[in-house]
């Protein structure tokens, strides 16, 4: 009889124990989710940003642009045959 | 009254029993209906009920990829995806408010009234592009707008920065993002990635209230790195473009190709496409180095010469007569430039003799001929791994005629495409060690040998004395270093014979000690009067080479080359003076008084 009602009691106590855990799991998950959602968000943002940059990167560094400000704006040019000094090694 | 009494209390009680016996009829008809419903729903119909319960607020959601970047071989962006803003609308709910629709068509600069009708034609749905991939200005001004029933929904753009200086080889993709031509469409699978799909729920408002299971993990696309070297492939086209124009010609290739890995430095074509804003125009989309062929005319001659040294009928001094400049085939007439009287084998390449190369050829076995030009990978596809690539042609030599045997060896009875013709010079260059070229990075190209190395080297140092002072190539040379090479200017064949019009054609490597480069450029139809191979395609092969030779830092091998471009007093004079400033300018001051002593003293030899 005495063990019959332990036993109830431990039933009923691991019960009503793994239903509030499932709650807050439930709970911790939703949370989690939310947080996952706004990280890959994030993530996805600097990506995006990060791709535009590599375009920027890229427009800037082209050769043509480069060229066109080494030229015309900055006055070089490459050296003639004469201005070539080879070093031996 | 007692009666009447004894009566009603008789009847009373009846009439309340039947009563009850109805209504609990009534009662229990009442709940066998509701467990009939209630099994009907449960048991019969759930899975119906169910799946339309979960269609209101469960939705497969696709997890977008994004497609892979493709870069050059030192990570230079070619092709980028960034995601950018596409506007649909709802018809029904814009239709509602149709005084917002002008705003609308103001933002995205189109006709209100054209807008109005193509939602009225499609007023029944609920979803229509209005716009795709907008300017990211655009997007923010309609976000702004706040306008009932428009929406902007994110998509991936492929950006394309270098434009159409690498579009022939990298293609383009449609607005599905899937490739259409070129790398983006071989390595479409690589570069793509799968979409994933989650479950979610959503509530009525369409906001994702839960995630509730992920179906498929999303793939994103794998980066590609290619061989490509963007400075030298910018190079390459600049002057490529520049050449085709000055010239008038129909169209325009070159090629440089890594000697030691079969790598494909630079691969430019003329006409170009800006990939960009692909239009419906597809002549100048063709990656005309892999698609087109071409009878490559004198280039071939280092080839035919190579079968005569194998076979062992001659050496590289041997004497061979052209007098008096013409040969007759078969009742065919082969005839030089000009009457080059008895000259060795060696000057048969220096001054592409085609009666010289006709002579040896005609020494030879037909298979002989044929085995070196196919172990060369002449008439097959290089397996370089792009669409539409050409194989050429390079008839079996059992149906050879004579006459066949003797154009064979200057070139004329097979076609070639360009990068056929670079990799089999890399391999000429590379003492018979033929690669398989080769766009991507990390592919694996394990040299053959297809011809014995000495003959290799003979034929390469053969090919050098096209850029000396007597060949037909000389203004393929490169300042400082020794460079090799071979000058072809071949008729194009048309419906009615060989027509007047030419396809200039350099190939060539640098330097020639130690091959390093090979470079081949043909120059199709040039139009403005000039159109040997000689003097159109070889100053844009050399100014290619020594652009490519500075970019690479590869050491020269020819140092008394400056100075023996001095060739007057007056310049020797001007160039001691400019090293000697040089010498006293500070930015200097760390070179070595010895070299420069040398350098000087080197001077006054050549001066002598």
């Amino acid at each position: 009889m005495n063990v019959r009602f332990l036993v109830v009691v431990v039933t009923l106590t691991a019960v009503i124990g793994s239903a509030l855990g499932l709650v807050y799991t439930r709970h911790d998950s939703r949370r989690l989710e939310v947080q996952l959602g706004e990280q890959e968000n994030q993530r996805d943002d600097i990506i995006a940003e990060w791709s535009r940059l590599q375009l920027e990167q890229a427009m800037l560094a082209d050769a043509g642009q480069v060229e066109i400000k080494a030229r015309d704006h900055l006055g070089m040019r490459s050296p003639d045959n004469a201005k070539i000094l080879v070093v031996k090694p | 009254m007692s009666k009447s009494s004894a009566m009603s209390s008789e009847e009373k009680p009846g009439a309340p029993m039947s009563r009850l016996y109805a209504f609990l009829l009534a009662m229990v008809l009442c709940s066998v209906a509701l467990i009939a419903r209630a099994v009907n729903l449960q048991v019969t119909e759930s899975e119906f009920l169910q799946g339309q319960g979960e269609a209101r607020f469960m939705r497969e959601v696709e997890v977008p990829t994004r497609r892979g970047n493709i870069q050059d071989r030192w990570g230079e962006p070619l092709a980028v995806s960034t995601p950018v803003d596409s506007v649909w609308v709802h018809p029904g709910e814009l239709l509602q408010a149709p005084e917002s629709i002008a705003p609308l068509a103001e933002v995205l600069g189109a006709d209100a009234d054209e807008i109005e009708r193509k939602l009225n034609q499609r007023s029944g749905r609920e979803f229509v592009w209005l716009r795709r991939r907008l300017h990211p200005d655009v997007a923010s001004r309609i976000e702004d707008l706040d306008l009932p029933g428009v929406y902007l929904q994110k998509e991936y753009r492929r950006f394309y920065p270098a434009g159409e200086v690498a579009a022939h080889i990298i293609g383009f993709t449609n607005i599905d993002d899937v490739g259409q031509e070129g790398l983006e469409l071989t390595y479409n699978d690589w570069l793509q990635g799968k979409p994933g799909l989650r479950r979610v729920i959503r509530d009525r408002l369409g906001r994702t209230v839960e995630h509730s299971e992920l179906l498929r993990e999303a793939v994103h696309g794998h980066d590609l790195t290619l061989t490509i070297d963007r400075r030298l492939q910018y190079l390459a086209y600049r002057e490529l473009k520049r050449t085709v124009l000055k010239h008038g010609a129909r169209s325009g290739t070159a090629i440089l190709l890594d000697i030691q890995s079969g790598e494909v430095l630079a691969m430019v074509n003329q006409p170009g496409f800006n990939p960009n804003q692909a239009s419906g125009d597809t002549d100048g989309m063709r990656n005309r180095a892999l698609t087109d062929v071409f009878e490559p005319g004198s280039v071939m001659k280092p080839f035919s010469v190579a079968a005569a040294l194998e076979a062992g009928i001659v050496e590289p001094d041997t004497p061979i007569d052209t007098t008096p400049g013409t040969i007759n085939v078969s009742g065919h007439t082969i005839s030089d430039h000009r009457n080059y009287g008895p000259i060795d084998v060696t000057r048969i390449i220096t001054k592409s003799s085609n009666v010289g190369a006709t002579k040896l050829a005609l020494e030879l076995q037909p298979e002989q001929l044929w085995s070196v030009y196919d172990r060369f990978g002449f008439g097959e596809v290089t397996g370089v791994g792009f669409p539409g690539e050409s194989a050429g042609v390079l008839r079996n030599y059992r149906r050879w005629r004579r006459v066949e045997q003797a154009t064979l060896s200057y070139g004329y009875g097979l076609s070639v495409t360009a990068l056929q013709l670079a990799s089999a010079f890399a391999a000429l260059a590379d003492e018979g060690r033929l690669r398989r070229p080769s766009l991507i990075q990390g592919a694996d190209n394990p040299p053959v040998s297809v011809m014995d190395p000495k003959i290799a080297r003979e034929v390469a140092a053969m090919m050098e004395t096209v850029t000396g002072p007597e060949g037909t190539g000389r203004a393929a040379r490169v300042t400082n270093y020794r460079v090799s090479g071979k000058t072809g200017t071949s008729r194009k064949a048309s419906a009615a014979g060989y027509a007047s019009r030419y396809i200039a054609t350099f190939a060539g490597f640098a330097p020639s000690s130690e091959p390093r480069l090979v470079g081949i450029v043909t120059i199709n139809d040039p139009s403005a009067g000039e159109y040997y191979g000689g003097s159109v395609a070889a100053p844009l092969f050399s100014t290619i080479m020594s652009g490519a030779l500075r970019l690479l830092d590869i050491p020269p091998d020819d140092y008394a080359g400056v100075l023996a471009q001095a060739e007057g007093e007056e310049e020797k004079t001007e160039l001691a003076a400019g090293m000697t400033a040089e010498m006293n300018n500070d930015s200097v001051n760390d070179v070595p008084g010895g070299t420069a002593t040398e350098a000087l003293s080197d001077l006054d030899q050549v001066a002598e």
